[in-house]
């Protein structure tokens, strides 16, 4: 079989489906993954689908093992989100996710610096088309902000490739390390994607507003795609170690008092793509496979959070923490599931998340980083409880908000049971998953050690998590009135940290408010100028042109006789 | 003898053509005719530059006088590459005109209209293929006169006022390139070009020469459109038919930048002072301003074809900023730019033509909801705006890479942003029709409107797809682009 990007196959059979009807779209639409598997496999290791164009060479297909796996992941997340999708019969969204995930995996298999760009902007364009599915002005224009960072984050891609290619006089993309501007700006670029600190607002802006399926979809590829990136170009590099556990730390705050389930799930999607991050940052062949085996476990146990919570935004309606609870009687085989994901989340052992997460502290410890050590472990601990314990608890436990409904659809719970009976496959036989990783390595996650440790952890924050809510400290599920005795410790720390936020997105808002009248501002001159009234687009009359012309020429004589 | 007397037939078939046109006065006979002699002249244009690559210049003399006393026709890499662009356009747009002209003109006009085409195309033609400075004038005038014409035919009435202020304006920069001209003969005697540019270095920059200079360096930049002398663009562009404008807005503004090169970089010579003054000081700057401003005047167009017009005096932009840095990757790039967009906006112009032969309007909110109605006008017309923005794997994208490492070449980091800035302009427009087209829905008052007709399309997409192969393919383009660039400043051809 030829040796071509799996990633050609979603997108042009993407771009198919509008033509196709009925239960056949259905079938073709189940399909495109399954081919897309059965060529991924066929593929040999080695650079394939080598096009010149002018003194470059384009490489659509470059098959190592760290590609190999990110395509094997971004495949299986295309699987069961297509069919956890097949109730809704939404052409635009049934075209925007298998063109958005062959994009990711066309980036992934990327072997040049451009092809990578191509890709890059395809992910952004076709993601877009998911949010704005929605059909809510709120997604429209949450959409158009999420599109504008992610072509920006593109371009700005571009302009450090063409810099990188200016320097280098090659468009191969390996390792690039940090040193000039090009290779700053092409780090910002995967940045923007990662969601770096500074850089994440689009993330938990845009994928809350997402569809039901949307939300499933884009939580798979984007960010992990720069994962992959950052893998790949910036391994070792020291200072995305900090960048790594500052991103753990802060969303377990926001996590915590965020009363959308969706987002708080956004937020700590952000959480773990620090792991991962700070992962590549130690560089090591241990860190590295760490970041990868997260990546790969991650996307599973995300999608199956993102999608248990879907699964009650479309039986219930809504996703605040605030109206929910005591679903478990209602929806029993969801609740299993979320659970299933939120203990893989928290890294239970037997569950996939130890397995990963505890490489990633391994090589943080092997490579003697104390401070970012404490802090992973730290954010481990805020894992738990603002995903492991809140979501489900909220949803399904906690008090019974009294709604009642149906068992999430069929098609929903089939696409919940694969991802959770790999977490729980992958947690108790890691060795599959180790073979597949990029480097060889001996490891063995279940040690005595490792297991303690993790276990007394978790006990700790579940420990913590119990007593807060007994005691009412636990932010409750906003908005809320009923005081209880020990007001004065609900004004401790959650307080705190709420009126931290509020100022602070105060200020931001401020500033934002200031911008954009200065950019309304800006945009109405330029209209003045521009638009179709402006000087520069009105008619002249013939008399002023030729005005202009005899400007010229007395310019053009001026500095030639001076 | 045929093989010897190519340089002539490519001139002298259509200029016989023409009045046989007119003759014909049936409009499809004259359409035939024309379209017969626009694929000779392609098939000549060919030849003349597969010969002229395997064996450098060809020196044809007209009439047996030798030059420097007779004209000369003289074809070099760079020459030839224009003269196949020309004919080729040529040759797509009369294949394409049928149909559209049959809609927009006039029936008794129809062997006129052909008639003043095939003229232009000579004139075209003749401009880019002479060695003579003063026949190049009179080819010069010959191509304007009738494209005033063609602009005047178009349905709205604002045409005429169109075709008459590009009258004035191209009279003005024909006649500034004229006085350039005779100001060169009176301080040389000689009119043949390559004459000139062997006897210019000897008597140095005096003012005669200078003030030649200046008038040719403006009477170029109108005919060119080079802000802020375009202002007689975007009407003529707007209220032509819609062939014409397709087909002035890949050649004519070509060929006026054919003639800024040929001035600049074979009669006065690379190492002539006062262009570099020109080019860095004053080209570059207005060259990247045109980018901007009229990439941003483009955004706000309501009608599309004039915001097309817009759009390609920002790509006149680029290839004007390419040309300016004055070195090989420079020139190269204005040159490979200069053939793409060529490509690209004609076929664009194509497209739009399609739409107006159904719709009869191509003012954007009339395009709601044709992504659904006319699928493959509006396809091609996407990947006509791809390549505009210059994504990689069209032809746009090729020519703007090479332009920007140009920029870096010369550390003009200004230029390189601005470069890019255009290409987001760009975005911008071209997703605003993509937007109307197809995420609006069509109102329900809209006509019911088909794909238009296959004679048209063919040709539309023809031109579209040659701008995603040369993304691909850069032999033709980039390599021979750059043959001439190293060509002009002074290495072999």
């Amino acid at each position: 079989m030829a040796n071509f990007s799996p990633g050609l196959i979603l997108i042009v059979g993407g771009l198919l489906i509008p033509l196709i009807h009925g239960r056949a779209r259905q079938v073709f639409m189940l399909a495109l993954p399954l081919l897309g598997a059965i060529q991924l496999f066929g593929l040999e290791h080695g650079l394939h689908g080598q096009v010149a164009i002018f003194d470059y060479t384009l490489t659509f297909a470059r098959v190592d093992k760290l590609s190999l796996i990110f395509g094997a992941i971004f495949l299986l997340a295309s699987f069961y989100n297509t069919i956890y999708g097949l109730h809704e019969n939404d052409t635009m969204q049934q075209v925007a996710a298998p063109v958005y995930a062959g994009a990711a995996i066309g980036a992934v298999f990327a072997g040049d610096l451009i092809t990578l760009f191509i890709f890059w902007e395809l992910t952004a364009i076709s993601s877009v088309f998911l949010i704005w599915a929605r059909r809510t002005a709120k997604a429209t224009s949450v959409g158009i902000r999420y599109l504008i960072i992610q072509v920006g984050s593109g371009v700005i891609l571009l302009a450090g490739i063409i810099l990188y290619a200016n320097k280098t006089g090659s468009i191969a993309f390996d390792r690039i390390g940090l040193s000039d501007l090009a290779s700053w700006l092409i780090l910002i670029a995967f940045g923007i994607k990662a969601a770096f600190p500074f850089l994440h607002n689009w993330l938990q802006d845009a994928y809350p507003e997402a569809t039901v399926t949307g939300t499933v979809v884009l939580s798979a590829f984007t960010t992990k795609l720069a994962v992959y990136a950052l893998a790949r170009g910036y391994a070792g590099t020291e200072m995305l170690i900090y960048v790594g556990i500052v991103m753990t730390a802060f969303p377990v705050f926001f996590a915590v008092i965020e009363n959308d389930l969706r987002r708080v799930l956004a937020f700590s999607l952000n959480n773990q793509v620090g792991f991962m991050v700070a992962g590549i940052g130690v560089g090591t062949s241990l860190a590295l496979n760490g970041a990868v085996a997260h990546a790969f476990v991650h996307i599973i146990y995300k999608s199956l959070l993102f999608m248990s919570m879907g699964a009650v935004l479309h039986r219930v309606g809504t996703i605040k923490a605030s109206e929910l609870g005591g679903l478990y009687r209602s929806m029993p085989v969801t609740a299993v599931f979320c659970i299933i994901g939120a203990a893989s989340i928290s890294a239970f052992p037997l569950f996939s998340g130890f397995i990963a997460k505890s490489l990633t502290l391994s090589a943080v410890a092997e490579g003697g980083y104390v401070v970012a050590w404490i802090v992973l472990v730290f954010a481990s601990a805020g894992v738990l409880e603002h995903s492991g314990i809140k979501i489900p608890y909220f949803a399904f436990f906690a008090h019974d908000s009294g709604l009642r409904c149906k068992e999430a659809p069929a098609n929903m719970l089939i696409a919940m049971a694969i991802p959770a009976f790999l977490c729980i496959a992958i947690g108790i036989f890691p060795g599959p998953l180790y073979a597949l990783l990029p480097f060889p390595m001996d490891y063995q996650p279940y040690t005595a050690s490792h297991v303690l440790s993790q276990l007394q952890l978790l006990l700790f924050a579940i420990l913590a998590f119990a007593v807060l809510v007994r005691s009412g400290l636990y932010p409750k599920e906003i908005p809320s009135t009923n005081l209880n005795t020990d007001w004065i410790y609900r004004k401790g720390l959650p307080a705190l940290v709420r009126w931290l936020m509020a100022a602070g997105s105060t200020i931001r808002r401020g500033a934002l408010f200031r911008a954009e009248f200065r950019l309304e501002r800006f945009i109405a001159q330029v209209y003045r100028h521009h638009g179709p009234a402006g000087i520069m687009a009105r008619t002249w009359s013939t008399g002023s042109t030729v005005l202009w012309v005899a400007v010229l020429l007395g310019v053009y004589l001026l500095a030639y006789f001076l | 003898m045929i093989a010897a007397n190519l340089p002539a037939l490519q001139i002298v078939l259509p200029l016989i053509a023409a009045p046989l046109c007119l003759l014909l006065r049936r409009g499809n006979l004259a359409w035939a005719l024309a379209l017969f002699v626009s694929l000779a002249a392609f098939a000549i244009a060919v030849a003349l530059l597969t010969q002229v690559l395997d064996s450098g210049a060809i020196s044809y003399e007209l009439g047996g006088w030798a030059p420097p006393w007779g004209i000369e026709y003289r074809v070099d890499v760079l020459n030839a590459f224009v003269l196949l662009i020309v004919a080729a356009i040529g040759a797509v747009v009369l294949a394409y005109a049928r149909r559209s002209v049959a809609q927009e003109v006039p029936t008794s006009q129809h062997s006129g209209f052909y008639t003043a085409f095939l003229l232009c195309l000579t004139g075209l033609l003749g401009v880019a293929i002479t060695g003579d400075a003063f026949n190049l004038f009179v080819f010069l005038e010959i191509s304007s006169l009738s494209s005033y014409v063609l602009i005047s035919m178009g349905r709205d009435r604002r045409a005429l006022t169109a075709a008459f202020q590009y009258l004035v304006m191209g009279t003005i920069g024909a006649t500034f390139i004229v006085i350039g001209i005779g100001l060169l003969y009176m301080s040389t005697g000689t009119l043949n070009m390559a004459d000139l540019g062997a006897r210019l270095p000897a008597i140095g920059a005096n003012r005669t020469v200078l003030a030649a200079f200046a008038f040719l360096t403006v009477g170029a930049t109108i005919k060119l459109a080079l802000f802020p002398l375009h202002f007689w663009l975007p009407n003529a562009y707007a209220y032509a038919p819609s062939a014409v404008t397709a087909f002035l807005a890949s050649t004519a503004t070509k060929v006026s930048i054919y003639i800024l090169l040929r001035f600049f970089f074979t009669v006065f010579g690379p190492t002539f002072e006062a262009e570099e003054i020109t080019l860095n000081n004053l080209v570059v700057p207005l060259a990247t301003i045109a980018v901007l401003v009229c990439s941003t005047v483009a955004i706000y167009q309501g009608n599309v074809k004039r915001m097309l017009a817009y759009s390609s005096i920002a790509q006149i932009g680029y290839m004007m900023i390419g040309i300016g840095f004055g070195t090989v990757t420079g020139l190269t790039a204005g040159i490979a730019h200069l053939f793409n967009h060529a490509v690209t906006k004609g076929g664009l112009f194509l497209v739009l033509g399609c739409i107006v032969w159904r719709i009869g309007s191509c003012r954007l909110g009339d395009l709601a909801g044709l992504g659904r109605r006319m699928p493959l006008t509006m396809f091609a017309f996407v990947l006509g705006g791809l390549s505009l923005i210059g994504v990689p794997l069209t032809a746009g994208f090729v020519s703007k890479w090479v332009l920007v490492q140009a920029a870096i070449e010369q550390g003009n980091w200004l230029v390189a942003v601005a470069i890019l800035a255009g290409s987001l302009l760009a975005l911008i427009y071209v997703w605003r029709v993509v937007e109307v087209a197809y995420l609006r829905p069509a109102p329900d008052s809209a006509p019911e409107a088909a794909e238009a007709p296959w004679s048209m399309l063919i040709p539309a997409w023809i031109l579209i797809g040659a701008s995603i192969y040369f993304g691909v393919e850069t032999s033709l383009s980039l390599g021979v682009a750059e043959a001439a660039a190293r060509f002009l400043l002074g290495g072999a051809g």
